[in-house]
């Protein structure tokens, strides 16, 4: 950037111009933030993933109940005084446990839909920008990676290395960049004709550069558009590893898991073993749904004015 | 055409031989070293005798070699031995594929079905009470794990009304558990209720998209009717992405089909994976991912070529 300013001459003292403000008040970003306000679905998404944070990560601290210690004498005890959920099959209160499985849940989600992301945006915009032989083997990868059915893969690696929450995102982020990979490539390949991209291109800006102030900077929209639809699939994989006992180890509980343990019991109707945590996991997935269909409403009105 | 073609067949190629090495990679990095040795002559073996086997099964050559003998095992359809199971890995794969197969072959087919239909039907009837309510659902079915779904179902045609089993008979064969085809409702009605969601939403958008095209308006102009319009002009164009849609999806579909098979205890090819993985048997687990990634690529090629005959415009890029 330096370089760049050095070799210009130097910039008119800058006082911004009368029309600043208006300028600053339509700026893209503020325009998809009225954009996403308008639409009440998308706010209601937010509302339900607040209440979940709070309820998963702040619920424990005024909630207190006893996750690591089992209690035979207590097990699969109706909702009622004391346990307002009941509790499971080895006498953990249910509701103490949907909070410590939520938790899980959404670190999960949030941890390996940023891995994927970060892969996935670097990987696409690299390929899109050198384009030729590195992209066409670069892309390859991806379309051979993307072939190998997801839970399956994920099922293998999860067995053998996955047991804790850091290596658990790891295993569903590495395997899920490939989407946006692919997308921010898209965008890329349209972005990298633009004239700013020729004019810093001209000025000697280098690869490196131009894929972080022009190209990724430019394909924010879709990418975050991505992230939340991203942290919905990687809770919804989650839950289907802990559901086929392939998910994170005990102490630590997810939801997927908790189901999982419940539907043996389903038959002796212990139904609050089963449907509480699995609406809870159903809500949270649909909360980044709605922000996720929300944003990309409102992105797009961003880029229909510009 | 036939340009388009060879070109669509290399990269086919190359992406299955992409897929070899990555689970050939696999089978070396992600199973726990000498575990056939191990399987096959005991937990105790000394470390001599677990050379020798190693040495007289090759495992001691370059990797290089060993990738090539992979290879050509495949092409032979030979997909390694099974130790838990003590049978060979294809004989245990098709003796279990026929059910998995009309499992996930009837679940596709009614979700095509009920999806393209439905969609258009939205896109055509936007914004009325039966659009948002299809909406609503379709967006609930969508956020809900299918295994979760399973379990409703479960609960309320299986355990509440009685009407079905819970669970789908052992039989290994397709034709004993068709013998018993009322237990399979329930396993793909469940398993396609992803796929709906996932399609009607795609095909109401693409209906929509199609409506808002000039030749719709010139063929209203031009004073066809109604029927005509959509049957002929708006139908046979926002059908085009769904093939697209559906040679994509089918990973996801191989996922749906263990999760159902585990959910409903179908003894199928998804079952058997998870069996396998539990047992360490990554011979078994291996050849199976291989399988379906070969069956992904295959799918999305027959998918390109539909597309290319339906619609003559891409065999022109």
């Amino acid at each position: 950037m330096s370089l760049i300013d050095l070799s210009l001459e130097p910039a008119p003292a800058s006082q911004p111009p009368e029309g600043g403000e208006v300028l600053v008040v339509t700026s893209g970003w503020r325009l998809v933030l009225r954009e996403f306000l308008r639409n009440k679905l998308a706010v209601a998404g937010v509302v339900l993933l607040v209440f979940f944070v709070v309820f998963c990560f702040l619920g424990p601290l005024v909630y207190h109940t006893d996750q690591l210690s089992t209690d035979l004498t207590n097990t699969d005890t109706p909702p009622g005084p004391g346990n307002p959920m009941g509790t499971d099959g080895n006498g953990f209160d249910v509701l103490g446990r949907i909070m410590l499985g939520g938790q899980t849940s959404l670190k999960i989600g949030f941890l390996s839909a940023f891995i994927a992301t970060v892969i996935g945006t670097l990987w696409g915009a690299v390929s899109g920008l050198i384009g030729g032989v590195v992209d066409a083997v670069m892309m390859r990868i991806v379309d051979t990676i993307l072939s190998i059915p997801f839970l399956l893969i994920v099922l293998i690696m999860a067995h053998r290395y996955g047991s804790n929450t850091w290596n658990m995102s790891l295993i569903l982020g590495v395997f899920s960049w490939l989407l946006p990979a692919r997308l921010v490539r898209g965008e890329v390949l349209t972005l990298r004709t633009r004239d700013y991209v020729a004019a810093s291109k001209a000025m000697g800006g280098s690869n490196i550069h131009l894929i972080f102030k022009h190209l990724i900077p430019n394909a924010m929209g879709t990418v975050i558009v991505n992230i939340t639809f991203q942290i919905a699939d990687a809770i919804l994989a989650l839950a289907a590893l802990g559901y086929l006992n392939f998910g994170v180890q005990y102490p630590n509980t997810d939801w997927g898991d908790q189901l999982s343990d419940g539907v043996g019991s389903l038959v002796a109707g212990y139904w609050w073993l089963v449907y509480p945590v699995g609406i809870c996991l159903v809500l949270v997935v649909m909360a980044f749904n709605l922000i996720g269909d929300g944003l990309r409403d409102a992105v797009d009105v961003r880029l229909r004015k510009r | 055409m036939a340009g388009y073609l060879i070109r669509r067949f290399g990269t086919a190629i190359v992406i299955v031989l992409g897929v070899t090495l990555l689970t050939f990679a696999m089978l070396h990095i992600v199973a726990p070293a000498n575990a056939a040795a191990l399987a096959t002559l005991g937990p105790k073996a000394t470390p001599a005798a677990i050379k020798a086997y190693d040495h007289a099964n090759g495992f001691d050559r370059p990797l290089i070699q060993q990738y090539l003998t992979y290879l050509n095992r495949l092409l032979h359809g030979n997909l390694g031995w099974s130790y838990h199971f003590n049978q060979s890995v294809t004989a245990l794969l098709s003796e279990k594929a026929p059910l998995s197969a009309f499992l996930s072959g009837s679940s596709l087919v009614l979700a095509v079905v009920v999806a393209v239909p439905l969609g258009i039907y939205q896109a055509i009837k936007r914004n009325t009470f039966g659009d948002v309510a299809a909406t609503s659902v379709t967006f609930v079915l969508y956020s809900m794990p299918v295994f979760f779904f399973a379990i409703i179902l479960i609960q309320v045609f299986a355990i509440a009304l009685n009407w079905v089993d819970p669970g789908v008979g052992q039989d290994q064969s397709l034709t004993a558990a068709l013998g018993n085809v009322k237990d399979l409702i329930l396993p793909i009605v469940a398993l396609s209720s992803t796929a709906v969601a996932g399609y009607s939403r795609y095909q109401r958008s693409s209906s929509l998209d199609v409506l808002a095209q000039d030749y719709i308006k010139v063929v209203r102009a031009k004073g066809l009717s109604e029927r005509l319009v959509l049957g002929r002009h708006l139908v046979r164009n926002a059908c085009l992405p769904m093939i697209t849609l559906v040679g994509i999806s089918l990973p996801a579909l191989i996922g749906g089909n263990l999760l159902i098979e585990f959910a409903f205890n179908i003894n199928g090819l998804g079952l058997l994976f998870v069996n396998g993985l539990q047992v360490d048997d990554y011979n078994i687990v291996l050849a199976y991912t291989l399988l379906g990634a070969i069956f992904t690529v295959a799918g999305n090629l027959i998918a390109d070529i539909l597309l290319s005959i339906a619609d003559p415009r891409i065999r022109l890029v």
